[in-house]
């Protein structure tokens, strides 16, 4: 297969856990500036193919490539981030007691080091950076804000702003609209696809409807590997998925 | 809301950056230039006492650095200070000279009587007090640097990291314990002479030792409240609070803990320094696990996470101490294991976190009350947001301390 258009490229990957085979032979490819759905029941993996692509577990076998040639099993998670992946956790994962706005700017692409971070001086440029991204999240009046006193539904968004303040070329979005209001799903699914314009995003997601909002290539896994994938109509009149999603 | 909360702790640094640089100034003077008649004379015990106590405000500085603001909870920061004591304590050994019992003019009273043909290689420079302030920097240093490499490359954290951090501190009182590591075994280095050619026991070395150890706190003060406040500072807070989202952004949270244990250790170092020509004395001791213990209850006493409240919570704990042990010396161990467990049950973030939790509330009534008067403004603050201001920015944060998994 060629992986020269990809930008994410696994083949063949497989992970145990104490003899639990969470990922078994799975192969997946996105294309530059796909985005893609995941669905999956409970312990299908998806969690587990995230960690494998941003470096937080290494794969037992298998090929995992991102950008048609960069190896990600040889790299580790920093590294993996530099290079243009950026994640966004199931529980929303921001920086609690710093204000909206120092989130994004721990957060913008720049120099990784020590030093540099001890003598940053926040350049104009920075600042316009941080304002399109409030504007794109929608949390323009609230970046003074404690992130702690956002809303399950704002950290959430912030956190996806943090990911576009990084400036990546693939993101992956685990559950975003968990705990949302009907509203703020609504409003998520807007964001995302706006987001998908100019980046590869990979979405993680169990709410159907939302799914069916974003109107992309669904891929369908259980038990560590591919069951189904295509439209999304497709994949939910495929036999082998309602008998995995009911329990047959 | 915000500037207002940043100018009132920036304030509160400023003003205890003052205090330090005035009692280096008023309290040798009212030591030397006032007669001991005067009400406003102070004694030379007292100044020393001062002294000393300065010295744990400036190790409790250092472990808030590293448990306030990082959540790094190391129970071997005595280490870093006995450290430091050594390397002074080898400088003030080599000044005795000819003086001691044996008259040896380079070998120190005890390795003459442990029959040492020749001064132990790691003993030569000692004699000369640029290098002694070389080592008090660069032991302490070193050691967290090459400990923290091991430990935070392979993410040891949590109360594994707080044990492992003990059995270092335990493992250094042994080896400090031993006759032939060549540093006085169990009776340490001690009948020190003088310091830069000034004699420690007079009050006016007292007195000057006394200046550098607050104006020495001072500086520490105003750094550690410069690097809080940087953008590294931020990131140290963000990877006490979700380590695992800093690292998928990027950044390397085991260089992040690095370079804070390493500056830490280093201050560690120096309050060492300054403390042992004060006291007269470094021995094993100073390595024991309980003391290390005793630096994070100041420091949980006064307020982890804030800068002024270690320093507080040092003062106020050894200034209990002394009249406690004076009073009734059996019960004094209770009284501080009732302490720390006051302190963690009634007041979890300290006395600066009590005091600024009674600020903040007293400002939410004050704006309830404008707000009640003005009629209801829709602008008002909510209750939610009041509740905010009594956390300064980078304070230990309840909700924010719970670490956060990655899924």
């Amino acid at each position: 297969m060629n992986k020269s258009n990809t930008i994410l490229y696994l083949d063949g990957v497989s992970v145990s856990f104490d003899g639990f085979r969470a990922i078994n032979n799975l192969s997946l490819v996105l294309d530059k500036g796909e985005m893609r759905a995941i669905i999956g029941p409970n312990g299908a993996g998806k969690t587990t193919m995230m960690d494998i692509v941003t470096g937080k577990t290494r794969p037992d076998e298998g090929e995992v490539f991102f950008d048609g040639q960069v190896d990600l099993t040889r790299h580790d998670e920093a590294e993996i981030a530099m290079m243009g992946i950026g994640r966004k956790f199931q529980k929303p994962t921001v920086f609690e007691s710093h204000s909206v706005e120092d989130n994004l700017m721990l957060a913008l692409k720049g120099p990784r080091s020590i030093f540099p971070a001890l003598f940053h001086r926040r350049s104009a440029t920075e600042t316009r950076r941080i304002d399109d991204i409030l504007g794109v999240i929608r949390l323009g009046d609230k970046r003074d804000e404690f992130a702690a006193n956002l809303s399950h539904g704002q950290k959430q968004w912030l956190e996806i702003g943090m990911l576009l303040a990084q400036d990546p070329k693939l993101l992956l979005v685990d559950e975003p609209v968990a705990g949302m209001t009907d509203a703020e799903t609504e409003e998520t699914a807007r964001l995302l696809k706006d987001i998908a314009r100019d980046h590869s995003v990979v979405v993680v997601e169990h709410d159907m409807h939302f799914v069916r909002e974003l109107g992309v290539k669904v891929t369908c896994l259980h038990e560590g590997s591919v069951l189904s994938e295509g439209t999304l109509d497709f994949v939910s009149a495929d036999e082998r998925v309602v008998e995995v999603y009911l329990g047959r | 809301m915000i500037a207002q909360r940043f100018l009132s702790a920036d304030r509160r640094i400023a003003a205890t950056i003052l205090a330090l640089l005035a009692a280096a100034i008023v309290v040798p003077l009212l030591n030397l230039a006032v007669s001991p008649q005067s009400a406003f004379y102070i004694p030379p015990y007292i100044v020393a006492l001062v002294g000393k106590y300065l010295c744990y405000a400036l190790l409790a500085l250092a472990l808030d650095l590293v448990w306030g603001y990082c959540g790094i909870l190391s129970l071997g920061h005595g280490a870093f200070f006995a450290l430091g004591g050594y390397a002074m304590g080898m400088y003030l050994m080599r000044q005795i000279g000819s003086r001691g019992v044996y008259g040896n003019p380079i070998l120190p009273d005890f390795m003459v009587f442990l029959n040492y043909k020749e001064l132990p290689w790691f003993w030569h420079g000692f004699d000369h007090f640029w290098f002694a302030v070389l080592m008090v920097l660069a032991v302490p240093g070193l050691l967290a640097f090459v400990f923290g490499w091991f430990a935070f490359r392979s993410r040891v954290t949590g109360v594994y990291l707080s044990i492992i951090t003990q059995a270092m501190t335990y493992a250094l009182l042994l080896a400090f314990f031993r006759n032939d590591m060549g540093f006085g075994g169990n009776n340490g280095l001690t009948d020190f002479k003088d310091i830069l050619g000034f004699n420690v026991q007079a009050d006016a070395t007292r007195s000057a030792l006394f200046a550098a150890s607050a104006v020495t706190l001072a500086l520490a003060v105003f750094v550690t409240a410069a690097i809080v406040r940087s953008k590294y500072g931020k990131l140290l807070m963000a990877v006490r609070d979700a380590e695992s989202r800093t690292r998928f952004l990027g950044w390397r949270a085991e260089n992040v803990k690095l370079f804070a244990f390493t500056v830490s250790a280093i201050m560690a170092g120096i309050a060492g320094a300054l403390y042992v020509p004060q006291v007269g004395i470094i021995n094993p001791g100073e390595f024991e696990p309980s003391n290390s213990i005793e630096v994070v209850i100041w420091t949980a006493v006064g307020g982890r996470g804030t800068i002024v409240g270690p320093i507080i919570g040092a003062l106020l704990v050894n200034a209990g101490k002394s009249w406690f042990t004076g009073v009734l010396p059996e019960f004094w161990l209770f009284a501080l294991g009732g302490l720390f467990v006051a302190v963690t049950l009634l007041l979890p973030k300290g006395i600066v976190g009590m005091w600024d939790g009674w600020r903040g509330k007293a400002r939410a009534l004050r704006a309830a009350s404008l707000a009640a008067e003005a009629g209801a403004d829709p602008q008002a603050p909510e209750p939610k947001i009041v509740r905010s201001a009594a956390r300064t920015p980078g304070a230990w944060s309840t909700a924010g301390a719970e670490p956060q998994p990655a899924e």
